[in-house]
């Protein structure tokens, strides 16, 4: 197996994009990070997106996209495991030039979630959990991690503020972040007196829905260098399921397909823990923050807001959280996102995070998540000198 | 009538809703004057459907209540009936979806009928003939209704809901007999005082009209050549139970009879939960199976506008005592209560 | 939903028909062809108890498509004493009596309708326990 670089990257910002469409925001996205490096060719596309056929009326998005950039005749093709399409994205392209049948690719993330009016985006984003035995009965996507926060407060006694705090954190990293869909600061009134969606679940608990797309171009490591002077590894990745329904789940509050797909990319990077330096972890709800946390080793079981209140999560903190703003205020344009995430560390490498910079970012890890981590996505990646 | 073989009530069950509309409140929004209405109807309150249920959802609790009751694997049941006037589908049976719904299909009889108030023992009429044939081991004759009077109509205050199933069997074969069957009449006319047009969504009525010539009329000849034929007087029953529009009809049907009020007060039940339509007869019938003892005989009178009257006879057996505690009680039901005011009902019964 | 999609688990939603792994014991619903737990695909039918324990709940304040005006319900966790939990809606009950560990039991009742013209979605909800027999 080659080994993996990252040589370049390219961003929306996350936005109602109401004047752009999939092929507008994609080819934005990948004309940028294109036109920082100095590729003679891209060999093949992987885009990661969700919703595009319910909201969209468009399948077939690989093509939709490899058109549009004037890039046929180039294999290209659509991978979807819900809101972790970014994250399998990645996952596809890694193989793909890992393997050697590829050499460089364009790998990234796109959606439209405002071209569903009304209930639309959410009823289609809420595919990612089982219709026939949860949203049959009208358990909405957000219910779901309502009915695992309330059972994680009273296993765990953990306050109903810890989650707003989070809240607070994130949209005080996402103000500094000039690629959010939300940069303002809130505080925990702004959470906590904030509209009813699901018991105990309030608006500012949840991602915002938005568009947006990301990209991100691979090469073999061993040729990184010819086409970028800054670039880091893909130095360890993991993916893993759970079951499609959370009642099945074993523990219904151990995230365990991110607890496995993690243990994977850290064996595979040679790291802990306690070597990141930074994480883009997947709060589309407060609740999934905590969980995720206690799943990649960063939180024992129960005790998020013990390292949340010590300041663990700061950006001067020992484990500094989505210094992008995070789903909840970064955004989470949903097949997108988990390439922000490869995005956002890759900019913090490079040391070129503007206002959020983090010094020193030696080693970074993105997590992203199908539904309530139904299909889960650990990414590490290793500056390179 | 009377079957070849005897046939014998195995089960039976019923289910009302929760909820509750009292008569106070139909009178706020009108400005009538509840006191009044109280002492015309004898009805205090009436149940109401929840917004999550129909006639087959009171039809399956009703027949696994019975089911409990029976104790027979419903795969013996040969026939499920349900008499309604507010079929969740107007073309696609409701028998179907309780017959699925409690494991007796595929080999089964099912439909709806409806003739008014008294689809229900209609239905029972035609299980007593299948069993009595030997054509099929048992039935389930099920009546129930989600009834609504128009806004403003009289009948607002009292078309409540609920339902009951009853499940008859051979008396060679069942082991514990509930009641037996002595006999049965049916008593009809083309009487037109209560009638609903297909795309009408309330039912209309003759007002005054649906008393002597209609009610009165079918309930007293049904009740009277029964008991003719079967040689008995009114005071050979311990009890007698009436179609229930509300709760002077019953007792003046049975005054007029001969009955006395006490043997008609047990199964009065329309003053805490309004007319159950289909389901009114058959739940007086299972609120006085829920005490009747061992050789206490039971008349059972219902009345469908259209209109006529089946008129049964049953004596009660001694295995009504092992199964009577089995599935909850008429009373238990009429206790389980939750008041709700006018603006609530129209969302739960979606008038809004 | 389509009607084939509807017909297709009436054993499942109505019947509460799940299988139960004969290697390992655990319950498996909904029904898959292995067993999730220990991989064997060696099943016997199972009925889900009729009464069960509420381990978790939420409100729902803002339906899907399909549930509108039905708001709000109660949407929760059931666990049943071999361990098996399902999520389904619960009915019939007061806001304010919700509990963790409550006692819920079976009930049929309509989930849901394609419209006025479309057909019905019935299911098994839970309540509240209506009665100790």
């Amino acid at each position: 197996m080659r080994r993996v670089a990252i040589i370049s990257y390219g961003m929306t910002k996350v936005d109602r994009h109401w004047n752009k469409s999939i092929k507008d925001l994609f080819s934005e996205a990948t004309l940028k990070a294109i036109n920082k490096v100095n590729i003679p060719k891209v060999d093949a596309i992987f885009v990661g997106n969700m919703c595009a056929s319910d909201l969209c009326d468009q399948n077939n998005i690989g093509t939709v996209v490899a058109d549009h950039l004037g890039m046929i005749p180039i294999p290209s093709y659509r991978i979807e495991a819900a809101c972790g399409s970014g994250g399998a994205a990645i996952l596809s392209g890694f193989m793909a030039v890992s393997s050697g049948l590829f050499d460089i690719v364009v790998v990234g993330g796109v959606e439209k979630l405002t071209d569903g009016v009304g209930k639309k985006a959410t009823f289609s984003l809420g595919k990612a959990a089982d219709f026939e035995y949860e949203l049959f009965y009208g358990i909405t996507f957000a219910s779901l991690n309502a009915l695992i926060m309330r059972r994680y407060m009273e296993v765990y006694k953990v306050p109903r503020e810890a989650f707003a705090d989070f809240a607070v954190l994130m949209h005080r990293n996402g103000a500094k972040n000039p690629y959010a869909q939300l940069q303002f600061e809130i505080n925990r009134e702004t959470v906590l007196k904030s509209e009813d969606i699901a018991d105990p679940i309030k608006l500012y608990d949840c991602a915002p829905i938005g568009d947006g797309a990301a990209v991100v171009i691979l090469c073999p490591l061993e040729d990184a260098s010819r086409y970028s002077d800054s670039f880091v590894e893909i130095a360890g990745i993991g993916s893993a399921t759970d079951t499609i329904d959370i009642a099945s789940r074993e523990d219904l509050l151990l995230l365990k397909s991110i607890l496995i797909a993690a243990n994977n990319a850290y064996k595979m990077a040679k790291v802990s823990p306690s070597d990141i330096d930074l994480a883009e972890i997947h709060d589309a709800f407060t609740i999934d923050a905590a969980l995720s946390l206690e799943a990649l080793g960063f939180s024992k079981r129960g005790e998020f807001d013990k390292l949340l209140y010590d300041g663990a999560f700061e950006p001067d903190g020992l484990i500094p959280v989505n210094l992008s703003g995070g789903l909840k205020s970064r955004g989470h344009p949903v097949g997108a996102t988990g390439v922000y995430q490869i995005a956002e560390i890759t900019m913090q490498l490079l040391g070129e995070a503007g206002k959020n910079q983090l010094k020193n970012a030696e080693i970074g890890l993105a997590q992203n998540m199908a539904g309530v981590a139904s299909n889960s996505y650990v990414t590490i990646l290793k500056r390179c000198r | 009538m009377r079957p070849i073989i005897d046939v014998v009530i195995s089960g039976w069950g019923s289910y009302i809703p929760i909820y509750r509309l009292p008569v106070e409140e139909v009178a706020r929004i009108w400005g009538t004057s509840a006191d009044h209405i109280k002492q015309e109807l004898l009805i205090y309150e009436k149940s109401v459907a929840g917004i999550d249920e129909d006639v087959a959802t009171i039809a399956v609790e009703a027949a696994k209540n019975s089911l409990k009751r029976s104790k027979i694997n419903p795969n013996e049941l040969g026939a499920v009936f349900v008499g309604t006037e507010t079929k969740p589908y107007a073309v696609k049976p409701t028998g179907t979806i309780v017959a699925e719904a409690i494991g007796a299909t595929p080999k089964i009889l099912a439909a709806d009928f409806e003739f008014a108030c008294k689809a229900g023992t209609e239905c029972l009429q035609c299980c007593i003939a299948l069993v009595g044939s030997n054509m099929i081991k048992y039935g389930m004759a099920i009546g129930a209704d989600v009834a609504e009077g128009a806004p403003a109509d009289p009948l607002e205050y009292s078309a409540g809901s609920g339902g009951t199933a009853i499940i008859v069997g051979s008396k060679n074969y069942e082991k514990e007999p509930v009641a037996l069957l002595e006999g049965s009449v049916s008593y009809v006319t083309d009487t037109p005082d209560f009638w609903r047009r297909p795309k009408e969504s309330y039912p209309s009525h003759a007002e005054a009209f649906t008393g002597d010539p209609a009610y009165f009329r079918h309930t007293i000849s049904a009740a009277k050549l029964l008991m003719e034929e079967l040689g008995l007087r009114p005071s050979d029953f311990k009890y007698a139970i009436f179609h229930q529009p509300n709760g002077k009809f019953p007792l003046k049907a049975a005054k007029i009879l001969g009955f006395t009020r006490e043997q008609v007060e047990h199964g009065l039940i329309v003053p805490y939960i309004g007319n159950l339509y289909s389901g009114s007869s058959m739940t007086g019938f299972s609120a006085i199976l829920d005490i009747a003892m061992p050789g206490d005989r039971i008349l059972l009178v219902s009345y469908g506008s259209g209109a006529g009257s089946d008129a049964f006879s049953f004596i009660v057996q001694d295995g009504i005592i092992t199964k009577r505690d089995n599935a909850p009680k008429v009373m238990d039901y009429i206790k389980k209560k939750r008041k709700i005011d006018y603006a609530i009902y129209c969302k739960i019964r979606g008038k809004i | 939903m389509s009607v084939p999609r509807y017909w297709r688990n009436i054993p499942q939603r109505v019947r509460m028909e799940a299988l139960k792994c004969k290697s390992c014991g655990k319950i498996i619903y909904p029904p898959r062809a292995k067993c999730i737990y220990c991989g064997k695909n060696d099943f016997e039918c199972y009925t889900i108890p009729e009464k069960g324990r509420l381990i978790s709940f939420s409100i729902i304040r803002h339906p899907p498509i399909g549930f509108e005006h039905t708001t709000p319900y109660v949407v929760g966790i059931i666990e049943f004493e071999n361990g098996l939990r399902i999520s389904s809606q619960i009915t019939d009950v007061d806001i304010n009596e919700l509990k963790i560990g409550m006692e819920v039991e079976q009930v049929f009742r309509k989930v849901s309708e394609d419209g006025k013209s479309g057909i019905i979605q019935y299911a098994i909800k839970f309540r509240p326990i209506f009665q100790n027999i």
